[in-house]
């Protein structure tokens, strides 16, 4: 087959990459701060269905509200939650922002849940504050997002995908990639950059081995982690990685923070309780992992103590938001709360700062380290942020931006880079008895389990890391058939490159910090004298990937790690 | 290299006695982009097995004429 496909070349002030729950938000304040600015949303999926909430969701989980938490108390939680790595400042935006896009998405139309007299229904499920509001009617979240992303006028472009940002001068001037639909070739020119791609969801192989039933929506390949490393951005912590605890073989959430604050609660075989904390920490995954290691397991989540109404609550929302096709799984298996635990797994790898902390480094204002580029949601490195941090920095990225083009022209991008980016994407079009991208990536991905799940260790990961540099070769023979597969190919790029800085950044760190996420066997404990800091890494001038360490940012919130240790484990 | 077409079982399924032939829903919500619609009959099928399940597909479809199972590996 031959393809003939045209080059599309667009113009926008500001450009947002990706339009789920921080690009949307982006845009849309980008347009409020400057309605007269070109705002764009590229976006590979449709904005209306696309990123981590296309489904919805069922909550917010980090939402400071008046009267219930404060700004200060959350900065100490995420804190004390991740073992002191954090830039406060940057975590504390979430804490005193979050409110205020509470109250705009309400506007907007997005329900919350109060209680009889009015007040917001916050549950408490991390280890201290109360920062968790339901949303029992957030299955049209996205929908909601769209609706004022047209309003605002912003240029939504869908089913493009980005492949790299373009940097000229040292700063971001636009971005390269290609419509996977009729394959044509599109250079976007822009004064400002804003990625919002998501997790790296797709990075190790789920235990069923199929390649999309990941935690995190699989179109969440790394982009952005690539795409900003491929920019010269520094990228900071990619050894802490994202593992869930998630409804074995399913794998999306069961889903403890709905169903912990009606009574529900995680138990091993014998039926007792291991952890006192359902939040999502490493030190809560690492008590998993001990307790399924131990004979004790397997572990569940149980509501079968709860009675009739409770449950069918829990049901309606579970089987409405975020993941509703758990209704099915379940039924598929003849399983019922009301006389079934839910058995839970440890999940596949992935990176992710809305869960964890790794990501692409960005400050308070959601910088990176290249002028121009801004960077927000779930890849951006703010820890534990969740939706609402996703929100959030998708409001300081939009409005930080346009105030950032003021006086700034567009650049006209190197000729020469461009042909050479249009090589690299269309490379496996040519190649007709190439090795099948869904081979390639099933390999690549079942490497990143077999030498980068925790525990680590560093001999298992130099051999990963040689497999991962060496899968470069592999990838140069991948075929696609049409542009929709090259769009897998392209992410199978993504998910390399993320596999590689994960290696690197986890042999870099010799300690074990963040429970789970980076247990190495080789370094079984913490070190806080050499390693009271933040990895980095980005690309050096030859093209390779650098690490080097960044001191913690002085606290601007005492916290006393000496005595705040993080521990959820049951006496 | 020497190629196969491996069958497998895929979680779309698509009425087609109730699949309008004008209508695009399933195909411009999908996140993934794995359906399309057979040029002879006008009808969407799932052109590709990269599944989350995640429903968007089902539940826009004006008609009900789709049903999501989950992928088996995973049922």
């Amino acid at each position: 087959m031959s393809f003939q496909f045209d080059t599309q070349r667009i113009k926008t002030d500001v450009l947002v990459i990706g339009g789920g729950t921080a690009g949307t938000m982006a845009a849309i304040k980008a347009k409020q701060a400057n309605p007269d600015a070109a705002v764009l949303i590229l976006e590979k999926a449709n904005i209306r269905r696309s990123g981590a909430i296309a489904m919805g969701m069922d909550g917010v989980n980090t939402a400071v509200i008046p009267g219930f938490s404060t700004p200060e108390q959350y900065v100490r939680e995420v804190t004390i939650a991740n073992d002191g790595i954090v830039n406060q400042k940057a975590v504390l935006q979430t804490g005193q922002l979050g409110f205020e896009t509470i109250q705009e998405l309400e506007r907007w139309g997005v329900r919350f849940q109060k209680d009889p007299q009015g007040n917001y229904d916050v549950k408490q499920v991390h280890r201290v504050g109360k920062y968790v509001l339901p949303m029992p009617e957030g299955k049209d979240l996205k929908q909601i997002l769209t609706r004022q992303v047209k309003r605002h006028k912003v240029i939504v472009t869908n089913r493009v995908m980005a492949t790299r940002v373009l940097v000229s001068d040292r700063r971001a001037i636009g971005a390269v990639g290609f419509d996977v639909r009729n394959g044509n070739f599109v250079v976007i020119q822009a004064k400002a950059v804003i990625l919002c791609t998501g997790a790296c969801g797709r990075l190790g192989l789920p235990a069923s081995g199929y390649l999309y039933g990941t935690y995190e929506n699989p179109t969440n390949a790394g982009d952005g982690y690539s795409m900003a490393f491929h920019a010269g951005a520094e990228l900071a912590n990619l050894e802490c990685f994202q593992i869930n605890p998630l409804i074995k073989d399913y794998n999306g959430p069961a889903c403890a923070y709905v169903a912990g604050p009606f009574g529900a609660y995680t138990a091993n075989a014998e039926g007792n309780r291991f952890i006192n904390c359902d939040y999502w920490s490493g030190q809560m995954m690492l008590e998993v992992w001990k307790e399924l290691n131990s004979g004790k397991g397997p572990i569940q989540l149980t509501m079968t103590h709860l009675d009739d109404d409770t449950i069918a609550e829990i049901e309606s929302v579970l089987w409405a938001n975020e993941r509703p096709s758990r209704e099915r799984f379940h039924q598929g298996r003849s399983e019922n709360y009301r006389t079934h635990g839910v058995e839970m797994n440890i999940s596949e790898i992935g990176l992710c700062s809305g869960h964890s902390a790794s990501g692409v480094w960005v400050n308070e204002r959601a910088e990176t380290s290249i002028p121009g580029l801004y960077a927000a949601g779930d890849m951006a490195n703010v820890p534990h942020n969740y939706m609402i941090g996703a929100f959030v920095y998708g409001r300081v990225a939009g409005i930080n931006a346009i105030d950032y083009i003021q006086n700034l022209d567009h650049l006209e991008p190197d000729a020469d880079a461009l042909e050479a980016e249009r090589q690299r994407i269309y490379q496996p079009l040519n190649q007709p008895n190439g090795i099948p991208h869904t081979q390639v990536e099933y390999k690549l991905r079942r490497l990143v389990n077999d030498y980068l799940q925790p525990p680590k260790s560093g001999n298992k990961m130099e051999i990963g890391l040689n497999h991962f540099v060496r899968y470069q070769e592999t990838l140069d023979q991948m075929e696609a058939a049409d542009p929709h597969e090259l769009m897998r190919c392209m992410e199978v790029h993504f998910i390399r490159d993320c596999a590689e800085m994960a290696a690197r950044a986890s042999l870099y760190r010799r300690e074990s910090r963040w429970g789970l996420y980076h247990y190495r066997l080789d370094y079984p404990e913490k070190n806080q004298e050499e390693w009271f800091c933040h990895v980095h890494l980005k690309r050096s001038g030859s093209g390779e990937m650098e690490l080097f360490k960044r001191s913690i940012e002085p606290y601007i919130i005492e916290v006393d790690l000496q005595r705040e240790v993080y521990d959820v484990a049951v006496k | 290299m020497a190629l196969i077409n491996q069958r497998v079982e895929v979680p779309v399924i698509v009425d087609e006695s109730k699949c309008l032939e004008k209508c695009t829903a399933c195909i411009e919500v999908c996140p993934l982009d794995v359906l399309a619609k057979n040029p002879e009959t006008g009808k969407a099928y799932m052109k590709y097995d990269e599944c989350w399940f995640c429903l968007p597909c089902e539940k826009e479809c004006p008609t009900n004429a789709i049903t999501v199972q989950i992928p088996f590996l995973l049922r």
